[in-house]
């Protein structure tokens, strides 16, 4: 059935609907980056979904519970985040200048997300290190869980953040990604 | 507990070829098309004020059923009569709407598709993700509650004849005409 449905028509309806400004959320699927399948999501204050290997089902479910039903696919409000993350991938990008939207996250989680976004590109900081920077360094642990709750990886730099004594230790989208992203931004040789 | 209203991608994917295929019976691949973008761009409007995600493809099915209306009338010169389904002494959607207003929304969708848009029960049953009979047996609680509310004759609910529409209802699950 979805074969046979005219994607000229498709289309031309998701473009009306996202320039009519009527969606909670727009997404796209990047189906091939270096890093793999990402799912990206905007809203009108910005980025507020960045997934890697995404099971759309779930993740659609999620942005509607949190943002409003109105998600929909839509490609031409993700150009700009599209653009960036392919020049970031290809080492021509260090910062990215579309706005992180973080506003469903719990307070804490912001203060935390809001003092990694100051982490450089090819720079390093601990868990321990954020901790302290958002008033309470034994708090290392809920650090690393707000981590692996950074609803926009990449963008807001997770990957930057490793253990104390230096090993990479978890990241949400895998190990491998972090370190390809370290590599990348030349953090590591 | 009432289903939750689904994301709208979802509900779009699930409803867009049988929009497409109600809309092309009723105005004709070009105007269809369009009909198709204005029908989900309405279904988008009032989406954040639904209540609970059932019934959802009567429900839509009914916006595109209004707009198939609004269409014909812009279409029409001043003063003519409409070409379309109003003619054969059914009672039009514009007079149906009202009537309809206060029916649960499977029984008002299958009252409009039957009595302003002339759809056979296999239609409406495969519009609705029912059968035949259901839509026969939704159609007609529909049309007994509405006599019982306001007095409506009969014969504003005659039953056409089988085969009385030249054009016939397009057999259901052929691919779409390319």
């Amino acid at each position: 059935m979805t074969k046979t449905f005219s994607p000229a028509l498709d289309e031309r309806f998701r473009a009306a609907a996202a320039a009519e400004g009527l969606l909670d959320v727009a997404y796209d699927i990047l189906p091939d980056t270096p890093i793999g399948v990402l799912l990206v999501g905007v809203t009108d204050y910005g980025l507020c979904r960045l997934s890697f290997d995404p099971e759309p089902e779930r993740e659609l479910e999620e942005l509607a519970r949190l943002f409003g039903s109105r998600v929909l696919r839509a490609s031409r409000p993700l150009e700009r985040v599209r653009l960036e993350l392919d020049e970031y991938f290809a080492g021509r990008r260090r910062h990215f200048d579309v706005e992180p939207d973080v506003r469903t996250q719990p307070a804490y989680n912001q203060r935390v997300l809001a003092e990694l976004a100051r982490v450089d590109y090819g720079h390093t900081t601990t868990y321990g290190a954020l901790a302290a920077q958002t008033g309470n360094p034994r708090a290392a642990r809920a650090v690393g869980t707000v981590m692996h709750h950074n609803p926009v990886p990449i963008v807001l730099p997770c990957h930057r953040v490793v253990g104390a004594n230096g090993s990479l230790t978890g990241y949400g989208g895998g190990l491998d990604r972090k370190e390809h992203l370290l590599r990348l931004e030349g953090a590591i040789l | 507990m009432a289903t939750a209203v689904p994301p709208f991608e979802t509900f779009y994917e699930a409803h867009r070829a049988d929009v497409l295929r109600f809309l092309g019976r009723r105005l004709g691949r070009q105007q269809a098309e369009d009909a198709f973008q204005e029908t989900f761009l309405r279904a988008l409007r009032a989406y954040p004020r639904l209540e609970h995600g059932e019934h959802l493809r009567a429900w839509v099915l009914t916006i595109a059923s209004r707009i198939v209306l609004d269409d014909v009338r812009k279409r029409r010169p001043q003063g003519e009569l409409p070409e379309l389904p109003v003619e054969d002494g059914l009672p039009a959607f514009e007079e149906l709407a009202p009537l309809t207003e206060g029916l649960p929304p499977n029984q008002r969708a299958a009252v409009v598709l039957r009595y302003g848009y002339d759809l056979g029960y296999d239609e409406i049953g495969d519009a609705l993700g029912s059968t035949e009979a259901a839509a026969r047996q939704a159609a007609s609680a529909g049309v007994r509650r509405i006599r019982s509310q306001t007095g409506a004759g009969p014969s504003s609910f005659a039953e056409r004849k089988q085969g009385a529409n030249p054009s016939g209802p397009a057999p259901e699950n052929t691919k779409e005409q390319q």
